[in-house]
């Protein structure tokens, strides 16, 4: 009974993704081609045959309609198309190429955050009011209001330029290189994760049960493992879809300051020089990894949650 | 406040039994502001957040006035001049000899008309359509929502960018762009809120009064909303600076000779080996705004919602 509840809500969710899928595709094509300026409006003039024979060749002399469903066909098939900017590549390829990159930063960043943020908040709730609660919120604070991009430049020059410990930028897959830029992208979602920890665990903290283990004499290193910590961090795992899109914009800005080769730093290059294809692909790419996320997320947060699977199956 | 109860107490007539309930529901109904408004000065964080960030916006609207130098000045003979008081730049100046401390506040000028204007969009349509859909409910709800939620699966920050590339960078186009991507969160809280005021006695009574679909939203429902609003405001502003700086930082914000403090940051990054200064002032300007913003908007819902602690 309970499975089939989840089943279902599962089925439900999942086929509530047709739609906003659809919606991101059209509105993606839609906005891009109604720009002024196309891919080949370079700063010499083409002769009008090639000019001809280009968008032939790329479909861009078809019916606006047309070309919209010949792109929703390639689209269903995981075909992006070519490339407008990077002539020898397809889009494809391009993600295949970025996106592990920004992929392995974004992981690396989110697992940072989990642990850091869950362990600060738990620590802060267990202290509240103290003097030691307020400033790691304090601080925590500063982490949400201090954006990626004045941190990012700071720690460059802090560790890399007058310290010299680590390289300033670039990639090569060493750890040393991944540092700083997983530090930068990870810490708003640490002191976000930090302060909904925190908030939600002196709520469980008070709770019933809770006084019913420590009455038990359970040290209170158990408590909190044992019974606090599953409930308190279930705002923490419904706050991980949000936190993955958020991930996902802030990795654009540090490819760029760190010179990354991820797929963030295509997009902005893609964007600059009005690559449809790839913008396009670039951003239903990321749409969908957002949206699959927010699936798992909304599973894992069911899976965790007794009282949901127990509504589901009522 | 408390004299003024007493005295209308006093003026009761002793033998009517509803004009004691009335008067004890006007005074509760003007205490819940009263409570807030003491319970926010007594939030350290956010009074002393608030006083910067009322000395940041004299600063920013009258400090170009007061100061020597025009933004786009060039000051030749100072070029990437440390801050000093013997040049008169006290922020010193960038590459080209600008002046920081009247780029910053410049800069500062159009980030904050950004927030504000970005979120009073934001404010106008997520309050419509979160009352309507609220208020009409059934059907008309469901579609409504249903579209919130599908937008709000959207990449928002790529598709402000595609906005920004697809219409040209002009500044009027930020606000909107902005404001009209951010206004989900809005319109979310709204329609809650409007759910839960539609079944309301005074609501009814309105109703029964023959008060039109119209007027009731307006004059009933959004009235009891400002809490609420203002609250979401308060914490929509810096996110939507943030957004802003965000896309000037990329190259895709305002313009030259206009500045933000994105764009600022932008330049400074380019030099800060260099010329740390450029970086560091319009760097700190932006994040104590922030900082500012989020701390009075969480003492602000700490001290209208009590209960609701994070």
């Amino acid at each position: 009974m309970k499975q089939a509840g989840v089943l279902r809500h599962a089925a439900v969710r999942l086929l509530g993704l047709i739609p906003t899928l659809l919606v991101l595709i059209t509105i993606a094509f839609f906005l891009i081609r109604i720009a002024p300026g196309g891919p080949f409006d370079g700063e010499k003039i083409l002769p009008p045959e090639i000019r001809a024979n280009l968008d032939a060749n790329y479909h861009l002399d078809e019916p606006l309609l047309q070309q919209y469903f010949r792109y929703l066909g390639q689209i269903v098939t995981g075909d992006f198309g070519p490339s407008f900017q990077y002539k020898d590549w397809t889009v494809n390829e391009l993600i295949a190429r970025g996106f592990p990159v920004s992929a392995t930063i974004g992981g690396l960043a989110m697992v940072l955050a989990f642990v850091l943020g869950t362990l600060i908040g738990t620590f802060a709730a267990l202290r509240q009011n103290s003097a030691i609660d307020y400033s790691m919120m304090g601080v925590a604070m500063l982490g949400i209001s201090i954006p990626n991009f004045v941190v990012a430049p700071l720690l460059i020059l802090g560790t890399a330029v007058y310290a010299g410990w680590l390289p300033a930028g670039g990639w090569d897959w060493s750890w040393q290189r991944m540092v700083l830029p997983v530090v930068t992208l990870a810490l708003p979602v640490v002191a976000y994760i930090a302060r909904l920890t925190r908030g939600s665990m002196i709520e469980v903290l008070h709770s019933n049960y809770i006084r019913t283990a420590r009455a038990k004499g359970l040290p209170e290193w158990q408590v909190i493992r044992r019974h606090a910590f599953k409930p308190a961090i279930l705002p923490v795992i419904s706050y991980m879809g949000p936190a993955t899109a958020a991930l996902i914009t802030g990795s654009v800005v540090i490819e760029r300051i760190y010179s990354i080769p991820g797929l963030g730093s295509y997009f902005v290059q893609g964007a600059l020089n009005r690559d449809y294809t790839l913008v396009m692909g670039v951003v239903i790419f990321y749409g969908i990894v957002i949206i699959v996320l927010n699936f798992i997320v909304d599973l894992l947060y069911a899976w965790l949650n007794p009282r949901i699977r127990f509504d589901e199956a009522q | 406040m408390n004299g003024e109860t007493e005295t209308k107490n006093l003026d009761l007539p002793i033998d009517d039994p509803f004009a004691e309930v009335f008067v004890e529901k006007d005074v509760r109904g003007r205490s819940l502001w009263v409570d807030a408004w003491q319970r926010l000065l007594k939030n350290k964080a956010a009074v002393v957040s608030g006083i910067i960030m009322i000395i940041m916006l004299l600063m920013v609207v009258f400090g170009p006035m007061l100061l020597p130098w025009e933004g786009d000045f060039t000051d030749w003979d100072n070029t990437s001049s440390p801050p000093s008081l013997e040049t008169g730049h006290w922020f010193g100046t960038d590459a080209v000899g600008r002046d920081i401390l009247v780029r910053t506040l410049e800069g500062g000028r159009i980030s904050l008309l950004v927030g504000i204007v970005a979120t009073l969009v934001s404010l106008v349509i997520g309050v419509g359509y979160g009352a309507v859909a609220g208020y009409y409910g059934g059907m008309t709800d469901r579609v409504m929502m249903r579209i919130v939620d599908i937008i709000y699966a959207l990449p928002f920050m790529f598709f402000v960018i595609l906005l920004m590339v697809v219409f040209g960078r002009n500044i009027v186009l930020i606000f909107v762009a902005i404001g009209a991507v951010n206004w989900l969160d809005m319109a979310r809280i709204v329609r809650g809120q409007t759910l839960s005021l539609k079944n309301t006695e005074f609501v009814e009574a309105a109703r029964a009064c023959g008060v039109d679909h119209r007027e009731i939203i307006l004059r009933h429902i959004i009235p009891n909303l400002l809490g609420v609003v203002m609250v979401y405001v308060t914490l929509t502003i810096p996110q939507v600076i943030l957004v802003e700086s965000f896309l000037s930082f990329l190259g895709l914000g305002v313009q030259e000779p206009m500045s933000s403090w994105g764009a600022l940051v932008n330049d400074g990054a380019q030099d800060m080996e260099s010329a740390p200064w450029t970086l560091v002032f319009p760097a700190t300007f932006l994040t104590v705004t922030l900082y500012c913003f989020n701390y009075i908007g969480d003492g602000m819902r700490d001290a209208l919602d009590p209960k609701d602690h994070l």
